[in-house]
């Protein structure tokens, strides 16, 4: 039997990935007059703020900044990281695990939204909208308790949380309410709609998490397996 | 709408200005596998929706046996070939939904001179 060739992280090429802001969503047609429902994001453009190395860092990764602002909204100390490169004053700084040997980037280096493509399937993550303090029923999906029948203050209440003087205690782990959202939310496999590099967009076909004007990662979609 | 989201809006589909209480014949595009034929529909406006690329209207027919039929068509759509307008109404509010309710006569609209 043999080996398949080793697959790329990225899906066989070179790593890429963009840091935006979710702008919103809205409906486009495509040219047989269909619908698509897209996300149109404002992607970039990105400079490579640093690169990590194995031998200084430990890991391979490029950190990427976005979104210019006024230096003196930053520290004296995120001037000068951003400075080293004469890079203009970015407020949000992330880093993209790299493939060692796959990198391809040199600080400094401007990243627009053309390095995805149409068609193209990519991974967003996100920030979900914050829910604060959830019950059980929106944050687990469980089931009401019937408002008549002689209940009162019951309905949306979670039921029992134990049995017995065995084991006397509520187990661990037990879904119960409380905080809900603000997660990291990655969809995956999102359809490329729209390439703009002019106006720095990009659309992508569906939903992807948090609110308008959240901070979105983009990277190639994670190979998966066909079918199913 | 968001400035950004405004590069993404079809382009003006160059149709007449419709309102409500319009009667219209709206020619919509059918693709049938690889065959394309334009279909007629023809009724009263009973309600335009704004927005974009969502924008869109209803048209309300009465089909067959009094059966009323609404379709909701996509302003900037592209299956939307055309719009003609026949005759316009004097209506009194933007959503005629108590057409819905009236039958034959009742549901006649009073014809607006141009």
């Amino acid at each position: 039997m043999h080996w398949l060739p080793v697959q790329h992280l990225s899906g066989g090429e070179i790593m890429k990935g963009i840091i935006g802001k979710k702008v919103g969503m809205t409906q486009i047609f495509d040219s047989n007059g269909n619908v698509i429902p897209v996300t149109v994001i404002q992607a970039g453009p990105c400079y490579v703020t640093q690169v990590r190395t194995a031998e200084r860092d430990g890991y391979v990764a490029v950190q990427l900044g976005f979104g210019e602002t006024k230096p003196q909204r930053l520290t004296k100390g995120q001037l000068g990281h951003l400075h080293r490169n004469n890079l203009p004053a970015l407020r949000y700084l992330r880093e993209f695990r790299v493939r060692d040997g796959e990198l391809d980037v040199a600080e400094g280096q401007e990243i627009k939204v053309d390095v995805f493509a149409t068609g193209e399937r990519v991974d967003v993550i996100g920030t979900s909208k914050g829910r604060g303090f959830a019950g059980t029923i929106k944050r687990h999906g469980f089931n009401r308790q019937p408002k008549t029948h002689g209940q009162s203050d019951r309905e949306r209440a979670p039921g029992s949380v134990g049995q017995n003087s065995f084991p006397g205690r509520t187990l661990k782990g037990l879904r119960m309410s409380g905080h809900m959202g603000s997660d990291r939310v990655t969809t995956e496999n999102l359809e490329v709609v729209v390439i703009d590099a002019e106006r720095d967009l990009l659309a992508v076909r569906g939903s992807i998490p948090g609110a308008n004007g959240g901070i979105v990662l983009i990277k190639p979609a994670r190979p998966r397996r066909r079918g199913k | 709408m968001n400035e950004l989201m405004q590069s993404l809006v079809a382009e003006d589909r160059g149709h007449p200005k419709i309102a409500s209480g319009d009667t219209v014949k709206v020619h919509v595009r059918i693709v049938e596998g690889d065959r394309e034929r334009i279909q007629i529909f023809q009724g009263v406006v009973i309600r335009l929706r704004k927005g974009g690329n969502d924008a869109n209207f209803t048209v309300r027919r009465i089909a067959s046996h009094g059966i009323g039929v609404e379709r909701t068509f996509l302003l900037r759509s592209p299956r939307v070939e055309k719009i003609e307008i026949l005759r316009s109404a004097k209506v009194r509010r933007a959503q005629l939904y108590y057409l819905r309710e009236l039958r034959g006569k009742a549901a006649r609209l009073k014809e607006k001179r141009r």
